[in-house]
């Protein structure tokens, strides 16, 4: 038996209304029947890699991460086309490192893909995480704009049902051209929807959910649930081309978050078994470039919710500067000043030597006296101690901690001003001088409760290298 | 415990050039500028200094690291010269090389000369640099008055104190080093203001506002130190004599422990500490005539009366508003504008401090002469308040 354990949604905190972008866009005379709802937006210092991070995190919340066998990174916007953005994501989460991790990508069916791939495998006993994250950018004016939004899904498949049983897959590949986007390339470029809707969706879906449902013996009329990454309109059609009920389609949430790219059927997955009853088949499809049809069986273990979609509701934020949203994307350059020219190069041979204390947020506590410190390293700091070699790793990003120190800082640069960065303390003690994020001004107070959250630390346009690093957000006061 | 350098080295002489934006001059005219008063100053001939000590702080921004700026800029008779550098407290340590060398008996006249030449960024504010290959890894990219300005945020939260009083406070601190500055001839900034102007200039890094923070200078300040044998011996009868001199860097606390609550600098204690026991001093506030500190920022000078021990725990701002570090108050604090006026070129700040003690210590000071003070304070702060250097010196009077 193999099945999907746990699940985890992240959505960025910033949402920008539609109506935001035709107020700015309008005149173009795009899109003007589509200005209802919003879109998840990256902050600056996030993007796929960082979005996975927290969706991972979601899905690992109270699960083993030490039984993992393999981890797969699935996005069409990694920010590394060479230098593993799987291998980052695995050590900001201090996984193993005799995990099997690879990255995938190459067409919106890159989540589901690496989805199918997990719960084939995992009847031989292998538990995978699969983390599927997008950014896509859309050129200012085009319909993209007011379509893509950005995020990230994380699903633990193991060898047990936990939240849904997988019954069978079924799969098609199929060079239909929908939209497409060379390498290197920032935007996408897309065909008509009338024809993506009648020569693609439609019968290459329909196709291969029939091939799965003969296989398997079933009904088109016992499908439950049916999740489809696509607008209501091509949903309405692939329903009725295939023969599944009306009711059975999963509300695509496009109107809170836009289309987060391959993560989207994930997210929706995660919709439907928040609901889903004991025994439901829940079908999720993925497509581009042909079709991945994956049947599952719910458990009804995810009644109790917990995929993080609550929690990305309340975060919510609006970003009301349609020219800041441009700018965080990298589609507009604004003049930042002379101290926006400080060098960010990276000296490689500290960020190895360091990486699990920084990629992964590792500090110390000392066996001698107990106390937990950043960063680690050979000497206490407790005055009273400063004994040597005491220190054991402690991986912080978990912790619960509060602001000490804080400022909002109007000279330094940011691509978001102001900069806020002070002093966040653990609850059990130590200390951490750090950027902050997600704050807007007036937000930080001395004592506030923040989380830790895996961030672009520096860009370093020169060099095209950026480097993470934690930062405190605005936490939940419990 | 070594009884320390108490009375063994007297300041023979001083310098200090005209602070400010100073587009007319390099380093090396700011430092001759300096030396030209002190060598006068002092009585002696240039090629009697048997080594010499020059602090800069940012070397890639105005002469280069090593011994050879100070060197070839005021052409020195090949003597030893030392480079030192520790943060805002850089001038301190270059005071304090020569007065250990004049105090181990290496040698009879030593030069302290600090120096910073701030004004070639292009732009305001101090020079953007590298904090380190692992450093900036982690560590946010702050500035200056947003790493002070955390002092402000945990000093209101530990104290209690509503954040419309502390901006009063630091305000105030301002006005006064405004109203001090005025008659400061080579200050930067020697305007008055009021504290309407404080409050309501624009916000640099909350809550430090533009007139919570220094003056960003180019600068130099210098110092001949000797002994007291020596001065006997060119006729003085009294001197300003270097009563104390501690540096207590910070090891990590602040940055890692919990231990620190972030609304003051345990290193400026500390030295206080060792000062006032190198000193004799044992009741600062009644003893200490003068201080110079480490305005860098209004609310920086504000927790360093705490600090020092002038104001109890929690009080300062009282204290302040009280006016008991004003000009006219029970410890005048910043006679000359401190940082926040009279300007604060990194290198050379803590030999200005020195100069204005010795000034006035000396009854030179002109229409800002304080009456008959006998103990001057000078402190550092150099980073910030997460990892920082801290100096204390005392100056006294000494009969030869």
């Amino acid at each position: 038996m193999a099945g999907i354990t746990s699940l985890g949604c992240f959505l960025p905190r910033l949402r920008l209304a539609r109506a935001t972008i035709a107020e700015a866009m309008g005149w173009l005379g795009q899109g003007k029947a589509r200005v209802k709802g919003e879109i998840a937006t990256c902050n600056w210092d996030e993007d796929s890699l960082t979005l996975g991070v927290e969706a991972a995190r979601i899905a690992l919340a109270g699960a083993p991460s030490s039984d993992l066998d393999s981890l797969v990174f699935a996005s069409t916007t990694a920010p590394f086309a060479d230098h593993a953005n799987g291998v980052i994501l695995a050590t900001a989460l201090g996984l193993n490192t005799s995990l099997r991790v690879s990255d995938t990508g190459g067409s919106q069916r890159a989540g589901t893909s690496a989805l199918a791939a997990a719960l084939a495998a995992a009847d031989r006993g292998t538990p995978c995480l699969v983390v599927a994250s997008d950014q896509r950018l859309a050129r200012p004016g085009s319909p993209q704009e007011l379509q893509y939004g950005h995020g990230a899904t994380a699903a633990l498949v193991g060898g047990g049902a936990g939240l849904a049983e997988f019954v069978g897959a079924e799969h098609l590949a199929a060079d239909f051209v929908d939209h497409y986007r060379e390498s290197g390339a920032s935007f996408d470029y897309a065909l008509e929807d009338r024809w993506v809707r009648e020569a693609g969706w439609n019968p290459l879906v329909s196709q291969t959910v029939g091939r799965l449902l003969g296989r398997l013996g079933l009904q088109a009329a016992q499908i439950d649930r049916v999740v489809l990454a696509c607008p209501a309109a091509t949903a309405r059609g692939v329903l009725k081309a295939t023969g599944l009920r009306a009711e059975a389609l999963v509300p695509d949430r496009t109107g809170e978050f836009g289309d987060i790219g391959c993560g989207h059927p994930l997210l929706l997955l995660a919709t439907a078994l928040e609901s889903a009853a004991a025994g439901e088949h829940v079908l999720v499809i993925g497509f581009g470039q042909g079709v991945d049809a994956i049947l599952l069986r719910a458990t009804g273990q995810g009644q109790a919710g917990g995929f993080g979609l609550a929690e990305a509701a309340a975060a919510r934020r609006e970003e009301t500067h349609y020219t800041r949203f441009l700018s965080h994307q990298g589609l507009l350059p604004v003049e930042f000043g002379m101290r926006a020219e400080r060098d960010n190069r990276t000296a490689q041979t500290v960020a190895w030597r360091k990486h699990e204390v920084v990629t992964g947020f590792t500090g110390g506590r000392c066996r001698q006296c107990g106390a937990l410190q950043f960063p680690l390293s050979r000497v206490c700091v407790a005055p009273d101690c400063r004994e040597t070699d005491t220190q054991e790793p402690l991986r912080l990003a978990e912790l619960p901690a509060r602001i000490k120190t804080f400022t909002e800082d109007w000279l330094a640069y940011s691509a978001r001003p102001p900069l806020v960065y002070g002093n966040a303390q653990f609850e059990e003690g130590g200390n951490v001088f750090m950027e902050f994020t997600d704050f807007a001004p007036g937000e930080a107070r001395v004592g506030g409760p923040v989380r830790f959250m895996f961030r672009i630390k520096d860009l370093d346009s020169r060099r095209g290298f950026r480097r993470y690093f934690w930062k405190a957000a605005p936490g939940l006061e419990r | 415990m070594a009884r320390g350098i108490s009375d063994k080295v007297v300041i023979l002489g001083m310098g200090c050039s005209r602070f400010g934006e100073r587009w007319d001059c390099g380093p090396e005219d700011l430092m001759l500028e300096a030396f030209q008063e002190a060598v006068a100053d002092a009585g002696i001939e240039r090629d009697q200094l048997e080594a010499a000590w020059l602090g800069v702080f940012y070397d890639e921004q105005n002469v280069s690291k090593s011994a050879l700026p100070l060197s070839m800029a005021l052409r020195l008779p090949n003597i030893p010269v030392t480079r030192v550098e520790n943060l805002c407290a850089t001038g301190t340590e270059a005071l304090r090389g020569a007065a250990y060398a004049v105090a181990a008996g290496a040698c009879d006249f030593a030069l302290a000369m600090g120096v910073e030449k701030l004004k070639d960024t292009g732009f305001g504010g101090l020079p953007e640099r590298t904090k380190g290959t692992f450093e900036d890894l982690w560590q946010p990219g702050f500035t200056p008055p947003g790493a002070f300005a955390q002092l402000a945020a945990a000093y209101a939260a530990r104290h209690g104190i509503p954040m419309d009083r502390l901006k009063k406070a630091m305000a105030h601190v301002s006005v006064k080093s405004h109203a001090n500055a005025v008659t400061a001839e080579k200050a930067h900034l020697r305007k008055a203001i009021t504290e309407q102007h404080v409050l309501e200039a624009p916000m640099i890094a909350y809550p430090l506002g533009t007139f919570d923070c220094c003056g960003v200078s180019d600068g130099a300040a210098c110092a001949i130190v000797t002994t007291p044998e020596k001065a006997r011996a060119l006729g003085r009868r009294d001197a300003v004599a270097i009563k104390a001199m501690q540096l207590v860097p910070s090891n990590g606390v602040e940055l890692s422990h919990s231990s620190w609550d972030g609304a003051h600098t345990p290193t400026t204690s500390e030295a206080a500490r060792r000062a006032y026991a190198e000193a004799g001093v044992r009741n600062p506030r009644r003893e200490i005539s003068l201080m110079e500190v480490h305005d860098c920022f209004s609310i920086t000078e504000l927790v360093l009366m705490e600090d020092l021990g002038m104001s109890d725990s929690g009080k300062a701002p009282d204290d302040i508003l009280d006016g008991r570090y004003d000009r006219d108050g029970r410890t005048p604090c910043q006679t000359d504008g401190g940082l926040k006026c009279f300007g604060h070129p990194v290198g050379a700040s803590g030999l200005r401090m020195a100069y204005e003690v010795y000034t006035q210590l000396s009854g030179r000071a002109g229409t800002r002469q304080l009456a008959s003070p006998s103990l001057g304070l000078t402190h550092n702060l150099g980073g910030i308040p997460n990892r920082n250097v801290a100096s204390v010196s005392i100056l006294g009077l000494l009969g030869l």
